[in-house]
């Protein structure tokens, strides 16, 4: 049994221009210790999945089907009280939106803090200086003056490594980062992504790594899931898949790596990602496709096995374009 | 945030001064000779002229101005023209009656507008929220004197449970007080509340949907800290800041109510001295409200910094 076990999960949002179906069938299972990249372009439904797991989505309209499990219990269907001594604790999360996820009005220090008096029943003089320390590991300067101090007075990149204070302070099973490290410098970036893998090696703390970075992916990841439209199409070991990459979709997204630019410009995939109100049963990519054949067109290619640890969606799979 | 509050009393000082003489002013333009009223219409004019020399109002404007405000800041406010009573003694007596309305009518508007506002945010598009709003929408509408009205025919005529109208001080006896003060706090609060319901419905609706609330629940905070810590504390600013505002209404609600209840207050002792062209108490009466706007702007400003951190610490303001 794996550490988290994600089973046919289906995420639509009802919205007034009708059902926006973000995540349509993704299966991916999380092991003790790992860390899973989840890529893919804007709006591919990177992190309505990750946020399924706490269920964080808006209550009100958010459907959700399939089945999510950490350590075999089912968290669906998981009381909310239940489900409150599971986020921050066993599942905690580092939020997208560094710049408002943390509360205007109450002190850095108190808001790492909080979650610390909440699961750890730490006192409040306990909680902050805890809350300095897990600031010095994040890489704050001067934390002892920082816990103090108001989100506004911090920068972009700090409040992101306040977000990753907050979600590390309980040393949770699994932690879902959501893109942390888009709003900070290259080093402060390495610093962050040790502080993950210390976490990991420390204690064997699984992570969901939400990045459009490849490097990033390539350098801290050990399995990567591509998404696309909502769906799943390439799912691998990260040294294999970036040695044999199956779907043109993950090919194209290897092309727009910075490294790969030509004369300093990002090379894009042409064409446009199709509508996630209408799901018609053909291979989404087709459109934008260089591989694109008849067959493409008359159904959806299944989440296959291409090699060992190794599954890809495309009915022309293959290293060429 | 010393240093703010420093500031906003400096502005507080020189409103207090222009609005001084503004009043100063503003009593001798209206129609009519002090003079002459306090002497009678059939005095002699050597009797007018005694009166117009002995309360100073045969000097210049600019040395008036300057006794005026002597005799002010050393409590001497003039004597009514009417009975002779000292200015100073009457408000003694009448402002504590209203001080007392307003603070009941606030009490009830901030616990019934606050509290409903929450609980409509938190139910939103549920049945609790449309009640809320419903009542809300009513409460907005009815005018103080209409649903004065009405709670005394109810409650007063027909169930006979309070009293009609009338004042009794609560130094007297403080149970009497309460009970005949509570219709008229009630009616004068039901704007408020309903006012203060909308605004901090609409303030809560943003808080709940912000970044920061996710964020909170991510935390396995219960729903109650979510709500009444991260969500209300941001939404706060907006509640204090229509309070502020909202206090030329509650005065001049004030005065109506105390009509209506035949409550011996601050907006009886208005109406009736400007009936009467009672110029000291006019003024008084003028005085007090600037300085009660003044200071409960400065309170509310002070509260607004306190509040929101990026104000308090930079020491700037709002608006
Ligand atoms: N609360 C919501 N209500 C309606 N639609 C939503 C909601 N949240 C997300 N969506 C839609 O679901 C789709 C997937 O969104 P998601 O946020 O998962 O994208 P993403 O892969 O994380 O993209 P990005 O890289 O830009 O963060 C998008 O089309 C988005 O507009
Ligand atoms: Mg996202």
């Amino acid at each position: 049994m794996s550490l988290l076990e994600i089973t046919d999960l289906a995420v639509h949002f009802d919205t007034e221009d009708g059902l926006v179906q973000a995540v349509r069938d993704i299966s991916l299972t999380l092991e003790e210790g790992e860390i899973l990249a989840l890529c893919g372009e804007s709006g591919c439904g990177k992190s309505v999945t990750a946020m399924s797991v706490p269920r964080l989505l808006p209550p009100g309209t958010t459907k959700l089907s399939g089945s999510i499990r950490l350590d075999g219990r089912e968290l669906t269907t998981l009381p909310e009280p239940e489900l409150r001594k599971v986020r921050g604790k066993d599942v905690s999360v580092v939020f997208q939106e560094p710049m408002t996820s943390l509360n205007p009005s109450f002190t850095v220090g108190y808001q790492i803090a909080e979650v610390l008096r909440r699961h750890e029943k730490l006192s409040r003089r306990a909680a902050m200086d805890r809350a300095v320390e897990l600031l010095e590991l994040v890489g704050i300067p001067a934390p002892r003056r920082r816990v103090k101090e108001y989100p506004h007075q911090l920068s972009g990149g700090m409040r992101q490594r306040v977000m990753i204070a907050i979600a590390v302070a309980c040393s949770p099973r699994v932690l879902i980062a959501d893109e942390p490290t888009t709003a900070l410098d290259v080093t402060i970036q390495a610093g962050v992504l040790d502080v993950f893998r210390d976490l990991r090696d420390r204690l064997g703390t699984a992570i969901i790594l939400i990045t459009h970075d490849l490097g990033v992916v390539a350098d801290i990841a050990d399995r990567a899931v591509v998404m696309y439209a909502g769906r799943a199409v390439e799912q691998a070991p990260v040294a294999e898949l970036f040695a044999r990459p199956r779907h043109p979709y993950t090919l194209g997204l290897m092309k727009a790596l910075p490294s790969a630019a030509v004369n300093g410009r990002l090379a894009e995939i042409p064409g446009m990602v199709p509508s996630p109100m209408s799901d018609p049963d053909e291979c989404a990519f087709r459109a934008r496709c260089p591989r694109a054949q008849d067959d493409c067109a008359t159904s959806r290619p299944p989440l296959v096995r291409q090699a060992a640890g190794h599954l890809a969606a495309c009915f022309h799979p293959g290293e060429q374009p | 945030m010393v240093w703010f509050i420093l500031r906003r009393c400096g502005s507080a000082v020189i409103v207090l001064f222009v609005a001084s003489v503004l009043i100063f002013l503003g009593v001798r333009a209206l129609p009519g000779d002090p003079a002459v009223v306090m002497a009678g219409e059939e005095a002699s004019p050597a009797v007018v002229e005694a009166i117009r020399h002995e309360f100073g109002l045969d000097k210049p404007l600019p040395a008036q101005y300057v006794d005026y405000v002597a005799q002010t800041l050393s409590g001497n406010l003039g004597r009514s023209t009417q009975d002779q009573i000292p200015v100073a003694d009457i408000l003694a007596e009448r402002l504590p009656v209203t001080l007392e309305l307003s603070a009941l009518a606030m009490l009830v508007a901030i616990v019934v507008g606050v509290g409903s506002g929450i609980v409509a945010s938190v139910r939103r598009g549920k049945l609790a929220d449309y009640v809320a709003t419903g009542f809300g929408l009513a409460g907005l509408s009815v005018p103080h004197f209409w649903l004065g009205l009405l709670g005394i025919l109810l409650f007063a005529v027909t169930l006979r449970w309070l009293p009609a109208s009338g004042y009794v001080p609560f130094t007297e006896d403080p149970g009497q007080n309460l009970q005949r003060m509570l219709l008229p706090a009630l009616v004068l609060g039901t704007g408020f509340a309903a006012i203060l319901m909308r605004q901090t419905r609409s303030a809560m609706l943003g808080a709940l949907s912000a970044d920061y609330v996710r964020t909170a629940r991510s935390k396995g905070l219960a729903e109650a800290k979510v709500v009444g810590a991260h969500a209300l504390r941001n939404s706060l600013t907006t509640v204090v800041t229509v309070l502020g505002l909202q206090l030329g209404a509650l005065i001049s609600g004030a005065v109506v109510t105390e009509q209506i209840f035949v409550i011996p207050g601050f907006g009886k002792l208005t109406v009736d001295a400007v009936l009467t062209r009672n110029y000291p108490v006019i003024q008084a009466v003028v005085l007090v409200t600037v300085i009660g706007y003044v200071v409960v702007n400065l309170l509310v400003d002070i509260a607004y910094a306190y509040l929101n951190p990026r104000i308090r610490l930079s020491g700037g303001g709002h608006g």
